[in-house]
């Protein structure tokens, strides 16, 4: 059955409440729950901390809506919080990486076959090729680091294999901005898919940040350093896909309606009953946020939350595996580079790009450096590398 | 690279700060009137006792298991399994076990790896050679090979990471940080390799005991081959250690 955003008000803010012990509730299993349980857990963190970071940053601008913005975002925080500590400690920072980028692959797949502008899907797309090669650089890092398998964590849904090369993929800031969609005639989906991967980037952004420098091994601080860069590069291409126009309460209102889509998928497809049971509370708590800011936009704007979001939810967003998909973007637009806010073939990228990763590239390229002849191997490529003794 | 047991400013002893630290135990007086004696006592004699304990109790009591040791994948390997099973015996603890070392000596390897280059780097004028890190570093490695073979010989998958393996890799991110730590000397990449050597030969030990218990003597006779090398390696590295630390402790004194 659909969901009724408009009319289902959830959870009431002020019986959104919660114990230090139901935020620290037992962990998923890495070894026995599904990945894209995983995938889901972390994809629902960044959501979440992105409504997090965008409430403080609002609360800045305005007086207004500053004790409703720390009413709520007190929830926001707790939900990311029950939600990210789902994670078990058995993950090791690179693993969990592994994961991170698993999200990035599979999300961004699964939003670009649905998008309904071409522009932004094609976007999408440049992006998701982008995160695809971080895979194969960090799951060589796994194998020659912790003598580790990538696919332990990914479990055969996603490929392991180069794609554009994470060397080229530094571009000028100029060629990192796109042009928003037009909030008055933007499809809503477009809207959520915009929004919920500048969230995904932004978390995989602030992840590496925080764990580049836990690791002792200078190739790995190195490789972490590198790949923040292009995570910070894709915050800034999707965030420059948003419409600027945007009233501060009608992109609260749509962080609110991104939560709740997002959530509403998890339940949809979640195969852990214990974990199912988290998505349906979470749900209705953002049901609960998405009717408070209904409320304050159609007090403070005179307006329809339906002119912002429309009438009703899409379709709940796919979590599976998107290997035949990813192969085809991979054969056909692996070359495509950036212009401006365009995606050209590679004889046309800006050539202030050219110039800045030259010199980023100067003394060494950390992800040329991890995967030297590196290829995915089951159980590692030690089963290929035995040597006489 | 620098000595890395020279004399110097380490800032973190009390000692180093006279004036603060006289401050900061006066402080901390003030701070330990307010605790209840009782409790500290307690907690020091019987810290099973404690809250910390307490709410960790809970969680155990609630807790699931890391994951389990996957089903066999295949017929053959299904039919071997099952051979077991219907002797009664829990072929899974061995599977969960080899899968371990498996785990274990491709770490190991990788860290031997690491531990390769600070010699290349650091070891001249030393005993320790590149040769013998090198021939360790592939026995580790054919170790891990001999372990794929046995599981598949037992009928398990061996590209699953067993509850055991997981966790070994957990119990091992200490070592691989403290030997791919640019700043950690020879000696210090030494006492990391010693640590992972002692796990190994107790580990293979074990191992070779439960193959035995299991009846799988063929399997045992192979790991005792492994076992024998990891004791060479033990020697090896331990010789090294503790002949680097005299050195540095004669020149000191």
């Amino acid at each position: 059955m659909a969901l009724d955003i408009h009319k289902s008000r959830g959870t009431p803010v002020a019986n959104q409440r919660f114990t230090w012990r139901e935020l620290v509730q037992k962990p998923i299993s890495k070894l026995d729950d599904d990945a894209f349980t995983r995938v889901r857990v972390i994809y629902m963190n960044g959501l979440e901390n992105e409504a997090l970071r965008f409430q403080h940053a609002a609360a800045r601008f305005n007086l207004a809506l500053r004790l409703p913005l720390a009413e709520i975002r007190r929830v926001e925080h707790h939900q990311a919080t029950l939600v990210n500590w789902l994670l078990g400690a058995d993950h090791s920072p690179l693993e969990t990486t592994i994961a991170y980028e698993q999200v990035a692959i599979e999300v961004t797949a699964a939003m670009a076959q649905r998008e309904p502008d071409e522009y932004v899907a094609q976007n999408m797309r440049f992006g998701l090729l982008e995160d695809f090669d971080h895979m194969h650089r960090y799951s060589a890092l796994l194998d020659r680091l912790e003598g580790k398998d990538a696919n332990n964590i990914l479990q055969c849904y996603t490929d392991i294999m180069p794609g554009r090369p994470t060397a080229v993929e530094h571009r000028a800031p100029e060629h990192d901005l796109r042009r928003p969609f037009d909030k008055a005639s933007a499809d809503p989906l477009t809207k959520l898919h915009a929004l919920s991967l500048t969230a995904a980037e932004q978390q995989t952004h602030n992840y590496y940040m925080n764990i580049g420098p836990l690791f002792a091994d200078p190739v790995a601080r190195q490789l972490y350093a590198e790949i923040a860069s292009i995570e910070q590069q894709h915050v800034t291409q999707y965030e420059s896909l948003l419409d600027p126009s945007q009233s501060l309460l009608e992109n609260w209102l749509l962080h609110e309606a991104m939560e709740v889509y997002a959530y509403y998928s998890c339940v949809q497809q979640e195969s852990n009953p214990r974990i199912r049971a988290i998505w349906e509370r979470m749900l209705d708590y953002e049901l609960g946020h998405f009717a408070a800011v209904s409320d304050l936009f159609k007090e403070h704007e005179r307006r329809d939350p339906e002119e912002a979001i429309g009438a009703s939810l899409p379709e709940p967003l796919p979590f599976e595996s998107n290997r035949e998909f990813v192969r085809e973007v991979l054969a056909a637009e692996v070359d495509l580079r950036a212009n401006g806010t365009e995606i050209v073939p590679l004889e046309q990228e800006g050539e202030s790009s050219l110039a800045y990763r030259k010199h980023m590239n100067s003394q060494g390229s950390p992800s040329e450096i991890v995967a030297q002849g590196y290829a995915w191997r089951p159980g590692t490529e030690l089963t290929l590398k035995v040597v006489n003794a | 690279m620098e000595d890395p047991t020279k004399l110097g400013h380490n800032r973190t002893g009390m000692q180093m700060s006279p004036l603060q630290a006289e401050m900061l135990q006066r402080s901390a007086a003030d701070a330990a009137a307010l605790v209840e004696t009782d409790d500290l006592a307690e907690g020091l004699d019987q810290p099973e006792a404690t809250l910390i304990a307490e709410s960790r109790r809970e969680y155990i009591n609630e807790a699931d298991a890391l994951g389990s040791v996957p089903p066999p994948g295949t017929i053959s390997g299904a039919v071997k399994s099952g051979m077991g099973m219907l002797t009664g015996m829990r072929l899974q603890v061995l599977i969960d076990k080899v899968a371990e070392r498996m785990a274990f000596e491709r770490g190991g390897t990788r860290l031997y790896d690491a531990a390769l280059v600070k010699v290349v780097a650091l070891a001249r004028g030393t005993p320790v050679t590149i040769e013998r890190v090198k021939q360790i570093r592939n026995q580790e490695a054919q170790h891990a090979e001999l372990l794929r073979q046995a599981l598949v010989d037992l009928g398990a998958d061996p590209t699953a990471q067993t509850p055991c393996a997981d966790l070994v890799g957990v119990q091992s991110m200490g070592l691989m940080q403290a030997v791919t730590d640019a700043r950690t000397s020879l000696p210090q990449t030494l006492s990391s390799l010693l640590a992972a050597e002692l796990i190994d030969v107790a580990s293979w030990e074990l191992l070779s005991r439960l193959a035995r218990s299991l009846g799988r003597d063929d399997l045992a006779e192979q790991f005792d081959v492994a076992l024998e090398e990891e004791n060479e390696h033990l020697t090896t590295i331990s010789g090294w250690y503790e002949g680097l630390l005299n050195a540095d402790a004669k020149l000191l004194s």
